[in-house]
């Protein structure tokens, strides 16, 4: 669906070097990414600001030229064949509104109707989903300026919708978004992928978007891909644990040890411990620790992908990421 | 077919758009309208001063500054609204024009529309109808063509213009007001008869840049008068010609922008 071949896009940034003169330098902004999407995936696209993410978007949509490299989209050359392209794909941006600031939605959905060349029918049937799923029938008939932003974005998923798009881009859909709002956006964009029709790409800050959405995470530093693969392959690759909490009757005895399981703190005068699970399963160790001693509460921690991630960003000066299999 | 529905659906929606804010209409249309009036004020007052400018008497001369202002008019009513690509470049909103399934520039042009501008047009050929009125034009059928393809011309010639100068935004960012120098600029060049400007200052700008072909030369066509300057009576019938080259030109220099289009970052 989507091919990416050692994708480059420079930029050249002029700098003031004394009153009159100017100094030319080239950014690379996306350095040789190379990557390919099938028909139906859902792929989370992260970076740091400024790592590429918009820019890479930008050039599958055919709205920047690739300084090199070779991209395709549907089969379709995004720049030379943009507009037949837009006909197949949907955008969302989430920081520039497509929609038309000062007609209701209403009008903005009947005027995208027009110009993607929509039969009535197939338009009617997918407002008609979109309106039952994203809450839509109470500010249909609101002026665009007038609406709030997560009110908006639920317009704008929609008129990305309406032509039927084979690949929906997002780039950031939840920024900004209260708690409620980003659930529907998430809620909505999680049963569209389940249908399997539309081939999803987003970026993102929001790493709960990835958790939810995306089996397929891609992370791009400095115009590179440093991570391709799921999340639970993240979590090997930088060696994160899912961790056991228990709260005890009374501290552990001194030579405890846990088979599997590495004792990671001991807090509130001992009687509250932290395992990291290593290599045994979750079953195993709460058995064998209730065994031992009287045990109050228990919780299970998911490794934090929030902390991976930082991880993954801050590492990037100095040592290269590890390779190996993903 | 399908993109001329797509267009029109686009042109009904901004004009619903811009009637919701009905209020500065009208002093808007007045306004604009007046900038045009001044220029033909400018000729009728050199003429007071003078019987005669490079050669051409008042009535000549207003039929000159009427193919001129027509033509003007016209592109700044179709294409002027061009201009406000630096705004767009600069913020980024070229992003959604981008991903739509339609041509960038027709998508432009309909976003505003410049409904203000259309007193200038009906003054312009009003100046332009008085100027023929005036003038003892012998009307061939070949003089009947051109006085219709003429301002068309004119409007093609100065809309390329107004496409190229605009384009600058591409490459420059804070090109400002420098394309504005090109299109205003043009016009006011256009509004005399050329014998009044010094010789290389003509040379590039009325045969170099063809600007002498916007209304100078049909003018003398239409009038029977021989060029002054030297150059044959079919000289006049060039201006088609000249309109579609300036027009190549401009969707050269469009495409090539449009590629060298940085957007922003989000």
């Amino acid at each position: 669906m989507i091919r990416m071949q050692d994708l480059k896009k420079d930029f050249t940034v002029r700098i003031k070097a004394g009153r009159l003169r100017r100094k030319k330098r080239t950014v690379a902004a996306v350095d040789g990414v190379s990557l390919t999407i099938d028909r139906g995936e859902m792929v989370g696209y992260i970076g740091p600001n400024g790592a590429g993410k918009s820019t890479t978007l930008k050039m599958l949509t055919g709205v920047l030229t690739p300084s090199s490299g070779e991209v395709s989209v549907c089969g379709l050359a995004p720049v030379p064949q943009r507009t037949k392209l837009a006909l197949r794909i949907g955008v969302v941006f989430g920081q520039r509104s497509q929609l038309w600031w000062d007609l209701p939605l209403r009008e903005s959905f009947e005027l995208l109707r027009h110009i993607y060349r929509v039969p009535p029918a197939d338009h009617a049937a997918r407002l008609k989903r979109c309106r039952a799923l994203l809450d839509l029938d109470d500010f249909l008939d609101t002026p665009v300026r007038q609406l709030s932003l997560g009110q908006r974005m639920r317009g704008e998923l929609t008129a990305a919708l309406l032509h039927g798009p084979e690949v929906l881009f997002l780039d950031e859909p939840t920024i900004g978004l209260d708690v409620v709002s980003k659930q529907a956006v998430r809620s909505f964009l999680a049963e569209l992928g389940a249908t399997g029709d539309v081939t999803l790409v987003l970026t993102t800050h929001d790493l709960a978007d990835i958790e939810r959405l995306c089996e397929r995470l891609v992370v791009i530093d400095h115009g590179r891909v440093v991570h391709d693969g799921s999340i639970d392959a993240l979590h090997a690759r930088y060696g994160s644990r899912r961790s056991l909490v228990a709260d005890l009757e009374q501290p552990l005895p001194p030579d405890f040890a846990l088979p599997g399981a590495v004792l990671t703190a001991v807090t509130a005068n001992g009687h509250r411990v932290t395992f990291a699970l290593e290599s045994t399963t979750a079953a195993a160790a709460v058995a064998a620790l209730v065994a031992a001693v009287p045990v109050r509460d228990l919780s299970l921690l998911e490794p934090d992908i929030e902390d991976v991630v930082a991880r993954l960003y801050t590492a990037r000066d100095g040592d290269p990421p590890p390779t190996g299999t993903v | 077919m399908g993109e001329l529905r797509a267009f029109a659906a686009l042109g009904a929606a901004q004009w619903r758009s811009a009637t919701s804010y009905r209020a500065s209409f009208l002093v808007e249309m007045l306004g604009n309208a007046g900038a045009t009036v001044f220029d033909v004020l400018t000729v009728l007052v050199l003429f007071q001063a003078t019987p005669e400018v490079g050669g051409f008497r008042l009535r000549e001369a207003m039929l000159i500054v009427g193919l001129s202002a027509a033509g003007f008019a016209l592109a700044d009513l179709t294409v002027g609204n061009v201009d406000r690509l630096k705004t767009y470049v600069r913020a980024g909103t070229l992003d959604a024009v981008l991903v739509r399934p339609l041509p960038a520039l027709p998508q432009l042009l309909l976003m505003d529309l410049p409904v203000r501008k259309l007193l200038r047009v009906l003054f312009g050929f009003t100046v332009l109808g008085l100027a023929v009125a005036a003038n003892p034009i012998d009307w061939t059928p070949g003089r009947v063509l051109l006085m219709v393809i003429t301002p068309i011309a004119a409007a093609v010639f100065f809309g390329s213009i107004f496409v190229v100068s605009a384009s600058l935004a591409f490459w420059w960012v804070d090109s400002g007001e420098i394309g504005a120098a090109f299109t205003y600029g043009g016009r006011d060049f256009t509004s005399y008869p050329i014998s009044v400007y010094g010789s290389w200052f003509r040379n590039v700008f009325a045969y170099g840049l063809g600007f002498g072909f916007v209304a100078y030369q049909p003018a003398l066509a239409l009038l029977g008068r021989a060029d002054p300057l030297g150059l044959p009576a079919w000289a006049g019938f060039l201006s088609p010609l000249v309109a579609l080259c300036a027009a190549a030109i401009a969707a050269g220099v469009w495409r090539t922008g449009i590629r060298h289009y940085r957007s922003t970052g989000s």
